[in-house]
């Protein structure tokens, strides 16, 4: 068997078109039976009221901002370190979606910060530095399409994905470094404090988020590739 | 073979940093221009807050500090890019020197061209701002320490932003975001102290960032530059 064999833009093109469609379908199935249970089956929280269940949209948001672009600083260093072209291009597929799943956990917070906390906006240390994180995949997005040559803003920017990556674990360990306003997290290994439908309801739309990411990654990976390759034979065959 | 042909970190770092400290002390007009640059934008704070000592007092050491950031940023394009324009970079790439050194040497003499006078002349801005003697000289010291921080970042996004479009926008998009650490422990350490803590942990950290940041950091300028010219 050949490990490379999908490293190849034009094979990983057609394993790309063949795949999105099922992550896709997996990501809406996820969604619908993880919505269900953070909207119906879970109870009403005891502090918060029904407020909390924002949480089944914001907590995945925000697990798969830092997640995706740890995955898009792996492809980064991948492609700078091995030189490979699907590399850089999964890296830039990744970026925009991240970028929204950034967007979308700072939006969120803020809609529960404002009956919760009283305010939508608190300059603590996780949303500053998830809001820096939003900046780092503005700057990735805008450096990777800079330069005439696609292959040169692919290199500059997974160099800047990997200087970047020093603001993951900022973001991680910013509520128990510093004493903030955001509350830590809920969810440890040892064990949960939270009511078993409201986790079985937030991993289910972690799940569901995971797979749309893929899903969205493997079909801008398609276009991506597509124009890149727009002059080889095989891109004409089509 | 000769032991200068064969070139050395120390030797590539000396000469880099001569070469544009004399540039830099032959055309003094950039350097002053950082420097006015400064001194005016924080004059401008207290025209547009007004002029309430207490005010002043509490919003001065961070005020000093986002203008030291804009400052040390605007130095920051020409920092390569002249040197990438009539070819020297390439030259210096092919010397026998390794590229670590001279970048080191040329993030060097960027520091002492903008991180210090900067640093120099804080206390005098902190002292129009009514800062207590303690307060002026920890800001002054988590300006030595952070400044350099701001040089070593700034080259590699400065390095990463050659030849591309749209190139100033683009650089501050790129390294603001990466300053936000410094200005946060930086203004922290006066803002301690003026609150009657002690400064330590900010100034230890912000020591901290600055030792990873000159062991990572010039390596990861030399792979920019060397992305830049191939």
């Amino acid at each position: 068997m050949n490990w490379f064999y999908f490293s190849s833009p034009s094979t990983f093109y057609r394993l790309a078109g063949w795949l999105a469609p099922w992550f896709f379908a997996l990501a809406a199935i996820l969604a619908v039976v993880g919505l269900y249970y953070g909207f119906v089956v879970a109870p009403t929280d005891a502090q918060q009221g029904e407020v909390y269940r924002v949480i089944f949209i914001h907590v995945p948001a925000a697990w798969m901002s830092m997640f995706l672009y740890f995955v898009m600083a792996a492809y980064s260093a991948a492609s700078l370190t091995f030189n490979t072209r699907l590399g850089a291009m999964m890296a830039r597929a990744l970026a925009p979606t991240g970028a929204m799943f950034t967007f979308v956990a700072l939006w969120t917070g803020a809609f529960w910060g404002r009956p919760t906390w009283g305010t939508y906006w608190a300059w603590d240390a996780r949303m500053t530095s998830e809001l820096v994180l939003l900046f780092l995949y503005f700057g990735f997005i805008s450096l990777s399409n800079a330069f005439e040559d696609p292959r040169r803003g692919d290199r500059a920017a997974a160099l800047l994905a990997l200087i970047g990556l020093v603001n993951l674990p900022i973001i991680y360990f910013s509520v128990h470094w510093w004493n903030t306003l955001h509350q830590g997290s809920s969810i440890k290994l040892t064990g949960t404090s939270m009511h078993v439908a409201m986790l079985t309801g937030m991993l289910l739309m972690v799940f569901s988020f995971w797979m749309y990411s893929i899903a969205t990654a493997l079909a801008r990976v398609r276009s991506i590739i597509l124009e890149r390759e727009r002059r080889t034979r095989w891109v004409r065959a089509l | 073979m000769t032991a200068a042909a064969l070139g050395s970190y120390p030797g590539g770092f000396a000469w880099a940093f001569s070469r544009d400290f004399r540039l830099a002390w032959r055309n003094p007009g950039e350097t002053v221009l950082v420097i006015a640059f400064f001194v005016l934008v924080a004059s401008l704070f207290p025209l547009g807050v007004g002029a309430d000592a207490r005010l002043l007092e509490r919003i001065g050491p961070g005020v000093i500090w986002v203008c030291a950031l804009l400052a040390a940023f605007l130095s920051l394009p020409t920092m390569f890019s002249s040197d990438y324009a009539d070819g020297s970079l390439e030259q210096m790439a092919l010397s026998a020197h390794p590229m670590v050194g001279w970048v080191s040497g040329k993030i060097a003499a960027h520091w002492i061209m903008t991180g210090l006078p900067l640093t120099v002349l804080s206390p005098l801005l902190a002292l129009q701002y009514g800062l207590d003697a303690g307060t002026l000289l920890i800001l002054a010291a988590a300006l030595a320490i952070g400044t350099p921080v701001l040089s070593l970042l700034g080259a590699a996004c400065s390095a990463l932003t050659l030849g591309a479009r749209g190139g100033g926008m683009l650089l501050a998009l790129l390294a603001l975001p990466l300053f936000v650490p410094v200005l946060i422990f930086g203004a922290g350490a006066a803002e301690a102290q003026a609150s009657g803590l002690s400064a330590s942990p900010q100034l230890s950290l912000l020591g901290a960032g600055l030792i990873v940041a000159a062991m990572a950091l010039p390596a990861a300028v030399c792979v920019a530059i060397r992305i830049a010219l191939d």
